[in-house]
């Protein structure tokens, strides 16, 4: 699309044979493209859960980015590249290991490990199941494959806690803010005092 | 003599009556009723400077012992028109004697209640909020606001017909029927109007099911005109007995049997209220089984005094309708105490406390008045009692004892 | 009474011309009740004389608003010792408030019931609660017959158990603002149901009409710790109470006519409650109600809460 419109302007005979509808058609996509561009790397104003686009140039499909907070590394953890090169053996059979013994996989441990999320060659990333690459930040599209529904709530603002105002701004929270990936399930809280008995109220 | 002198004169005159030439019954009556008023002060005083917590009402139960009394005065106040009724309407002559003593009694419920709502109000001060003009009154949609309207009118009809009828009878002078048929006629729908809408108070929430029944404002009716004039029976053989006051008998045994078909017709509505919540058995029982036994596997409070509401109703309507057993004085005047006590029980205490228990998430609070409430509320009823005992003392002096020919009133 | 005229007796003679002993020394105890109570206004009195007299929020000018905020301003931040601001802030066009909680989600921590007793300035003794958590079985769902409040368990949740919390649902057609007498109590263009603390005469007319347990009154004189005071205040929202007077919740007031969140919202740790415009076709409070299992408490009674249950897994 960008190709096309650069060359539109660069090439005037290309003008001349192009009727004009497709013209027009290609004026309103390269406008279309230059809005979605200043929505994506402008300030976030969200009203509800419309979002800026990008590009996923490896894919030739948008996705669309939220404000989200700061994934809920674990201090010093990352960038795991400090340990993990990018040329280490590795070995792809699930199996335990020796590291990271204070994480106990409980999320479906049957059927998954840790490769499935954590890209066995850049431990900076986790990949998606057809293998693309993406960022911690991006966690949510990971976990969305999975969970499907859950993913499209947490878009429209039901799933989940986002803070900010209810009129303007939002900030999002990644599903591991909440839910350990390796342990999601809710640990019970300690409640709160319950109120006096009105029989107590002097 | 002008008017202001005639007032001043009558004001005087009436004073006078009131608070000489009593025996020493009557003087220690009055000593009990100014005691009971003034240890209501200091009880009024406590609750006021510590606000309304030295109650035992809380946001479960929100009403209480305040506004059942209230409530009963209510039936009370308007049970005086079953006698101007037949008095007035069917020209009865055995009870148009008695209609005056009526609306003193009238006047002194309507104060009762008024100073019930004062003490009950968590800002007193603020009562002029309510006033038309100067205040801001929620007309037409707050039932509470229609309330305060009409029982002002039924007090200030009932004071203007009675302070003018004893006024006339001082001075011996000729009332003016122009003046006082009207009035009284007019007090009879208002005085239907003034219990019809503190039942609508109740039966417009829709948030308290107990109350939220058509056959409330019936059920008021019925169990005011029931236990009004029992009160007023009493009253009279007592004054047959230590004053000129004369009164037959044939209106008496009319007025009892009056109570007797009110009672009847309340027993009924009560009726059909158990049938429907017993039979359709939905959640909205929980308020008829605190009321009669209790809930969670707690005893109610109230239990006792329910019971004991249901079996006086049912022995005093039996003695009224018996015409030997509502002849003869001694079980007319147990059936008087009986069906007071009944209605009593049943407009404060199984009226109030049900629609509140369980509230409405489902909570029990279980409700008994505080000592503080007692005490004011005895204060309250001495107030109202003083009131009535110095009018009724009044009256009898200038219509029964003045003069040699006593004046029928 | 018969209407026949007595025979004439004789009339007691007329008293002595001009004031009698009596009529002066009535005459002279109300002068003397004049003076006293006009004599000796210090400026705490006038001030209780002003707040005595003051007229109801609707119908009070710009400018007299403005003074009795100011007003009140001073008698915080002196009762506090911390400069306390008291706003009106009018509501926002074109705004009607909605709220939705997720019963599948809620946990029954009871933090909302507390972040709300903090930003609200609720009294901490006597204890009020705007709040109210009710713990049911899951087996028998919503029955507030076999509701508990007064749950205190280890963990929550509870096996077996679902948590509902209740406060004021901000109905449609409310039927605590039709009862009230002195119209103390009313719905705003936002859809907030308001109370005027300064005109509520305390007669509890309302709590008896509200069918959810929302209104609470404050029996006794309501105690905050100064330093637990939360300064930002809102006229018809969470500034300090009297006693003698009814309040509950108010949307956070303070907080959403200024376009955040109310408290408890901001507080759930698991995201179980919502809240938008419900004019707004994008906001979330939309999205759960055309597309998840709404529930209406008590919806029989006709009062159209904007306070959505609903079941989100």
């Amino acid at each position: 699309m960008f190709f096309r419109v650069g060359s539109l302007a660069r090439n005037r005979s290309m003008w001349g044979r192009m009727t004009r509808m497709r013209a027009v058609r290609l004026a309103a996509a390269g406008g279309w493209a230059a809005l979605l561009l200043t929505a994506a790397c402008g300030p976030v104003q969200e009203k509800g859960p419309r979002f800026g686009n990008v590009v996923d140039s490896a894919a030739k499909t948008t996705v669309t980015l939220f404000p989200v907070a700061p994934p809920p590394f674990s201090d010093g953890i990352f960038p795991c590249s400090q340990c993990h090169g990018p040329t280490d053996k590795v070995n792809r059979t699930p199996h335990v290991v020796d590291f990271h013994s204070e994480i106990v996989l409980h999320h479906d441990e049957k059927n998954r490990w840790c490769l499935d999320c954590h890209d066995a060659r850049n431990r900076d990333k986790l990949h998606l199941a057809d293998g693309r690459l993406i960022d911690f930040t991006e966690s949510y599209r990971l976990c969305g494959q999975c969970h499907g529904p859950t993913l499209r709530n947490w878009k429209a603002g039901e799933h989940g806690k986002r803070t900010g105002s209810w009129s303007g701004a939002k900030q999002y929270l990644l599903c591991a803010s909440c839910h350990s990936p390796h342990s999601p399930h809710f640990k019970p809280l300690k409640p709160k005092a319950p109120p006096l008995r009105q029989e107590a109220i002097r | 003599m002008s008017f202001i002198r005639k007032t001043s004169n009558f004001v005087t005159g009436t004073a006078r009556m009131a608070f000489l030439g009593g025996n020493k019954v009557y003087y220690a009556w009055l000593f009990l009723l100014v005691a009971c008023i003034v240890q209501a002060l200091f009880a009024y005083a406590h609750q006021y400077e510590r606000g309304l917590i030295s109650t035992n009402m809380r946001d479960s139960v929100s009403w209480g012992f305040y506004i059942g009394n209230f409530t009963f005065l209510v039936g009370v106040a308007a049970a005086a028109v079953l006698l101007v009724i037949p008095a007035y309407v069917y020209d009865w002559k055995p009870i148009k004697e008695v209609a005056l003593f009526g609306e003193m009694l009238a006047v002194a419920s309507i104060v009762m209640c008024l100073l019930f709502v004062l003490v009950d109000m968590g800002r007193p001060d603020r009562f002029w909020h309510i006033l038309p003009g100067i205040g801001h009154m929620h007309m037409p949609s707050s039932i509470m606001a229609w309330d305060s309207i009409v029982l002002n009118v039924y007090l200030a009809i009932n004071l203007i017909v009675a302070s003018y009828l004893v006024y006339c009878a001082y001075h011996r002078i000729p009332y003016n029927k122009k003046i006082v048929v009207p009035l009284v006629i007019f007090s009879i729908p208002m005085a239907v109007s003034i219990h019809t809408v503190t039942a609508f108070l109740y039966n417009g929430m829709a948030s308290r099911p107990y109350w939220n029944s058509a056959i409330l404002a019936p059920r008021f009716i019925a169990s005011a005109f029931c236990s009004g004039p029992a009160l007023l029976l009493i009253l009279f053989q007592i004054l047959r007995k230590v004053s000129a006051f004369e009164i037959k008998d044939e209106a008496i045994h009319k007025v009892a049997e009056l109570m007797a078909y009110a009672m009847g017709f309340n027993l009924f509505l009560f009726g059909a209220e158990i049938f429907r919540e017993y039979y359709s058995n939905t959640h909205h029982l929980v308020h008829y089984e605190y009321l009669f036994s209790g809930l969670h596997g707690k005893a109610s409070p109230i239990a006792l005094y329910a019971w004991m509401s249901l079996a006086f109703a049912i022995i005093s309507f039996l003695l009224f309708l018996i015409p030997r057993t509502r002849r003869m004085p001694l079980t007319m005047n147990i059936g008087c105490v009986l069906i007071y006590l009944s209605v009593y029980i049943e407009k404060g205490i199984a009226l109030i406390i049900p629609g509140f228990t369980p509230d409405q998430l489902g909570q029990v609070y279980a409700y008994v008045p505080s000592m503080i409430e007692l005490r004011v509320a005895a204060g309250v009823f001495g107030v109202g009692f003083l009131l009535f005992t110095l009018m009724v003392k009044v009256s009898v002096v200038i219509l029964f004892e003045r003069d040699d020919q006593p004046v029928h009133a | 009474m018969s209407d026949h005229t007595a025979a004439p007796l004789p009339v007691p003679a007329p008293p002595a011309e001009g004031y009698s002993r009596r009529e002066a020394l009535v005459m002279g105890l109300f002068a003397l009740a004049a003076a006293a109570t006009t004599a000796g206004c210090s400026a705490a009195d006038k001030l209780a004389y002003e707040e005595f007299v003051q007229k109801h929020f609707r119908d009070l000018t710009p400018e007299e608003m403005k003074d009795r905020l100011a007003g009140l301003e001073k008698k915080y931040s002196e009762q506090y010792g911390k400069s306390v601001k008291v706003s009106a802030t009018p509501p926002i066009p074109g705004v009607l408030f909605g709220y939705a909680l997720d019963l599948s989600r809620c946990i029954g921590c009871r933090r909302c019931v507390y972040g709300c007793v903090e930003e609200n300035n609720q009294s901490r003794n006597p204890q009020t609660h705007w709040i109210t958590v009710l713990e049911m079985d899951k087996e028998e769902g919503v029955n507030l017959q076999n509701a508990d409040a007064f749950y205190d368990h280890e963990t929550v949740p509870a096996p077996g158990k679902f948590y509902m919390p209740v406060a004021c649902q901000h109905c449609e057609n409310p039927p605590c603002t039709k009862v009230c007498p002195v119209e103390a109590t009313w719905k705003e263009k936002d859809g907030i149901v308001v109370i005027d603390y300064d005109w509520c005469i305390g007669c509890r007319c309302c709590i008896a009409a509200c069918p959810y347990g929302a209104r609470h009154f404050n029996w006794g004189k309501p105690v905050i710790p100064k330093d637990e005071l939360n300064p930002v205040t809102e006229y018809l929202g969470n500034r300090p109470r009297q006693r003698g007077v009814v309040e509950k919740c108010s949307f956070c007031i303070q907080r959403v006519r200024k376009g955040l969140y109310p408290k408890c919202v901001e507080v759930c740790p698991v995201g179980a409650r919502k809240f938008g415009n419900l004019l707004d076709p994008e906001s979330e409070i939309r999205y759960i109600i055309e597309n998840k299992r709404v529930y209406i408490l008590k919806e029989e009674l006709n009062t159209q809460p904007k306070f959505f249950y609903y079941y989100g897994l």
